[in-house]
């Protein structure tokens, strides 16, 4: 469902001495239907760097990243769109929304892009917002106002509002109490079931422990950094 | 009357003029513009229609003028006696006699006939002027045939006043062309304009603007369907002559509400009265 | 698929100097693209070239029309192009009085472009007029008001009723949330995205202000000096910029 072959990136800093840095070095990897997996590696080994190149976000120099079959690095820009629409989901740490926009409607767009009606949407998004904890009398109000946790639970039911057959997921259990972490879990194992090929990005070990079916070491790909935990985490594929 | 070329104008201008109205037939509706002369009369006296007058005007015609449908009002015997002095054409004040009527805001209501001409004197030629301010783009309009704007201005009578509040200078559509200020003439009169025997020219001295009407020319006024151009007047008969289907002007007769209301047609009116016709408040009524 | 509209090779000089020069892109029903710059950068410019209020110098803006399919709207007759500007194209102006007759009711702005295209029944026009103001969450009772008695955030959304009740393919926008107080400028947006979301627009919206686009548009097109220097996914040219240009952009916004 989602395969990358020999994935690289550099940052050009214009502005800074034209410096180049490379990022990503020759990733390839694959995710099947019902699979989670992992990325791991320390802090600034580009775990959000391949994440966001996977959703298309941050540009790829070389090599093909096929979502469906859909090479992201050579498709139309009216092409990304779509497969985001329809196809890759991708629940980011930040929120990031029109303000003064109720949060039920901002749960139920997705739905509503891929032209679910209202009411069917709005239902879907009451049942998500109820899922994750949600005082009904907030669903009203813009989530541009409310907390750090609540803001995160806000983009994580509208991240999994539309079944998505591919999803990538950054860091979706951090800041969350156990009670909803257990339902962000609940929610992960629900999208596998369906047949969902999932990225995620987890600090937390045992919630990346019962996601994932295997982890890879962003690490080993990086330029320049030296691959620490890669040992575990190659094993861990190989073995995969 | 030999201190005059004919009718006033030289014979350059006339033909100017004429070639105008040449244009203006061939294209109904259509505003011709025409170098406008000054005229020893203040611009909104009918310089424009004196000067189509002046050159449609032969020896042989006998000419009327009237101002709101009267034939003795300043405006109408200043004109009158402005063409017997430098025509030396005969004048009459009956519109059956007349060849060359100039009018000020009314058609007569006797119907005219082939070999009448009827020059309008028009203040304002362009339909369009009260919500297109700009000259480049009401002539684009017209040629273009963008006329939506035109309903606006019927949208906001209706919605304003529930009903079409514009009852002079209504605008009319010729020949499901181009849309054409009738010059102020009651809406009344509107339904006079459209498949009439007479010539019907306007023209617009100081906007320098001349247009017209064929023989025989469709014209409609424009409406909505659900509220129809409608041709009112006072619903009242003329005290003077009984007519139950004339166009009428109110006259305040003291200053207690009283009121009565006159023909404004006064040949039409003067006629009926010598034909018999005898209205409620006539002198010889209550005599 | 063919595109909604395809601009090819667009230049417009102003003497010597570049208004822009050969841009060309193409864009898909539903799609929002984004053009932003600094002023002068050329994409007013370029947005009037392709909105038949300037002619370019050199190129093709070729739209799928509903009867011939695709034409090009520089060579096509004026007729033709202005029945279009008033049918299936439409033009949000940055200052609102400049898209509105102010001497007419909110009712008779927003009925105009139904009059324009023939429709003549009192009662049919109205009613539209007034769900549309709904829509742009105007109140019904201010149908018969002038837009001179309106704030300016609704003037600006009696512009967008009005350019959109005759169900327009295509608008265009030129700083649609210019001028406007931050609180309505995210209203407006908001609007803006569900009226794309439901009646399947595209949009070609020029600004200069990168929250605008991030919110609005699928896809961004970033202009210097009457150029294209970086074109791509909205939040892709944002979040990873190429260009040396784009890249001074996009650090150069303030963080709130």
């Amino acid at each position: 469902m989602i395969e990358l072959r020999n994935v690289s990136k550099t940052f050009t800093l214009h502005n800074q001495n034209s410096a180049v840095i490379k990022v990503i070095n020759d990733v390839s990897l694959s995710v099947g239907r019902g699979e989670c997996v992992a990325l791991t590696g320390s802090s600034g080994a580009g775990k959000s760097t391949l994440m966001r190149m996977i959703y298309g976000n941050y540009l790829t120099q070389s090599g093909q990243i096929l979502i469906d079959g859909i090479d992201l690095v050579q498709a139309e820009p009216r092409d990304v769109i779509a497969l985001r629409r329809e196809t890759l989901g991708y629940v980011s740490q930040f929120l990031r929304v029109v303000p003064r926009v109720p949060t039920l409607d901002v749960v139920a767009e997705p739905l509503r892009a891929v032209g679910a009606s209202a009411s069917d949407a709005q239902a879907r998004a009451k049942e998500l917002l109820a899922q994750l904890n949600i005082p009904q009398r907030l669903w009203s109000l813009s989530p541009t106002t409310f907390s750090g946790g609540e803001q995160q639970r806000v983009n994580i039911a509208r991240g999994f509002a539309h079944p998505y057959p591919a999803m990538l997921l950054d860091e979706p259990t951090a800041s969350l109490d156990a009670a909803n972490r257990e339902v962000v879990l609940s929610l992960i194992e629900e999208a596998k079931a369906c047949g969902a090929a999932i990225i995620g990005i987890f600090h937390d070990e045992a919630a990346r422990a019962r996601a994932c079916d295997r982890e890879i070491d962003v690490g080993k790909f990086t330029p320049g950094l030296s691959s620490s935990s890669g040992a575990a985490g190659q094993s861990k594929e190989t073995a995969a | 009357m030999s201190e005059y070329n004919f009718a006033y104008l030289d014979e350059q201008t006339k033909r100017m003029i004429r070639r105008a109205i040449l244009k203006g037939l061939a294209i109904p509706g259509y505003q011709v513009p025409f170098a406008s002369r000054e005229m020893p009369m203040p611009y909104g006296w009918g310089t424009g229609g004196v000067q189509v007058s002046a050159a449609v005007m032969t020896p042989d015609d006998r000419f009327k003028v009237i101002d709101q449908g009267a034939d003795d009002t300043t405006n109408a015997v200043s004109i009158r006696t402005f063409f017997e002095r430098t025509a030396g054409v005969a004048t009459t004040t009956t519109t059956s006699d007349a060849t060359v009527i100039q009018t000020r805001h009314r058609i007569p209501e006797e119907p005219l006939s082939e070999g009448q001409i009827l020059v309008y004197q028009v203040p304002i030629p362009e339909p369009l002027r009260f919500l297109e301010p700009r000259e480049s783009e009401t002539r684009k309009m017209h040629s273009l045939e963008e006329y939506g704007l035109m309903h606006v201005k019927l949208y906001e009578d209706i919605s304003r006043h529930g009903h079409i509040a514009t009852s002079y200078d209504y605008p009319v559509k010729v020949e499901g062309r181009y849309v054409m200020d009738p010059s102020p003439i009651p809406k009344f009169d509107n339904p006079k304009l459209g498949n009439v025997a007479a010539i019907q020219l306007f023209g617009a001295g100081r906007e320098q603007r001349i247009y017209a009407l064929p023989p025989y020319t469709q014209v409609v006024s424009l409406d909505f369907e659900d509220h129809p151009f409608e041709a009112s007047k006072p619903d009242h008969p003329c005290v003077m002559c009984g007519a139950e289907n004339s166009y009428l002007d109110e006259v305040i007769t003291d200053d207690t509400g009283g009121r009565m209301f006159v023909c404004s047609d006064t040949d039409f009116c003067e006629a009926r009265q010598a034909a018999g016709h005898i209205g409620t408040m006539n002198g010889k009524d209550a005599a | 698929m063919t595109p909604l509209l395809s601009v090819q090779g667009i230049t417009k000089l102003y003497g010597h100097h570049i208004g822009c020069k050969d841009v060309g892109f193409d864009l898909y029903p539903g799609e929002v693209m984004g053009i932003v710059g600094e002023s002068g950068s050329g994409k007013s410019t370029l947005l009037n070239c392709m909105a038949g209020h300037l002619t370019p110098d050199a190129g093709a803006v070729v739209f799928d029309t509903r009867t011939d399919g695709p034409r090009d709207t520089v060579t096509m007759s004026e007729p033709e192009r202005r029945m279009l500007l008033r049918t299936d194209w439409a033009f949000v102006h940055q200052h609102a009085r400049d898209g509105l007759r102010m001497g007419v009711s909110a009712g008779g702005n927003v009925g105009e472009r139904l009059m324009a295209v023939g429709e003549r029944h009192y009662g049919d026009i109205r009613a539209k007029a007034t769900d549309w103001l709904g829509r742009v969450e105007i109140d019904a009772t201010r149908v018969d008001d002038r837009p001179a008695t309106f704030s300016g955030g609704m003037q600006q959304r009696l512009q967008i009723a009005r350019n959109l009740v005759t169900g327009p393919r295509l608008v265009f926008m030129d700083e649609p949330t210019g001028g406007l107080d931050v609180s309505v400028q995210a209203r407006l947006l908001d609007l803006l995205r569900g009226l794309v979301r439901d009646m399947g627009l595209s949009a070609i919206i020029v600004t200069h202000d990168l929250a605008v686009v991030r919110l609005l548009a699928d896809r961004l097109m970033v202009m210097k000096d009457g150029h294209v220097v970086e074109a791509g996914l909205t939040d892709q040219v944002l979040d990873d910029p190429q260009h040396a240009y784009s890249q001074l952009l996009v650090s150069s916004v303030l963080q709130v």
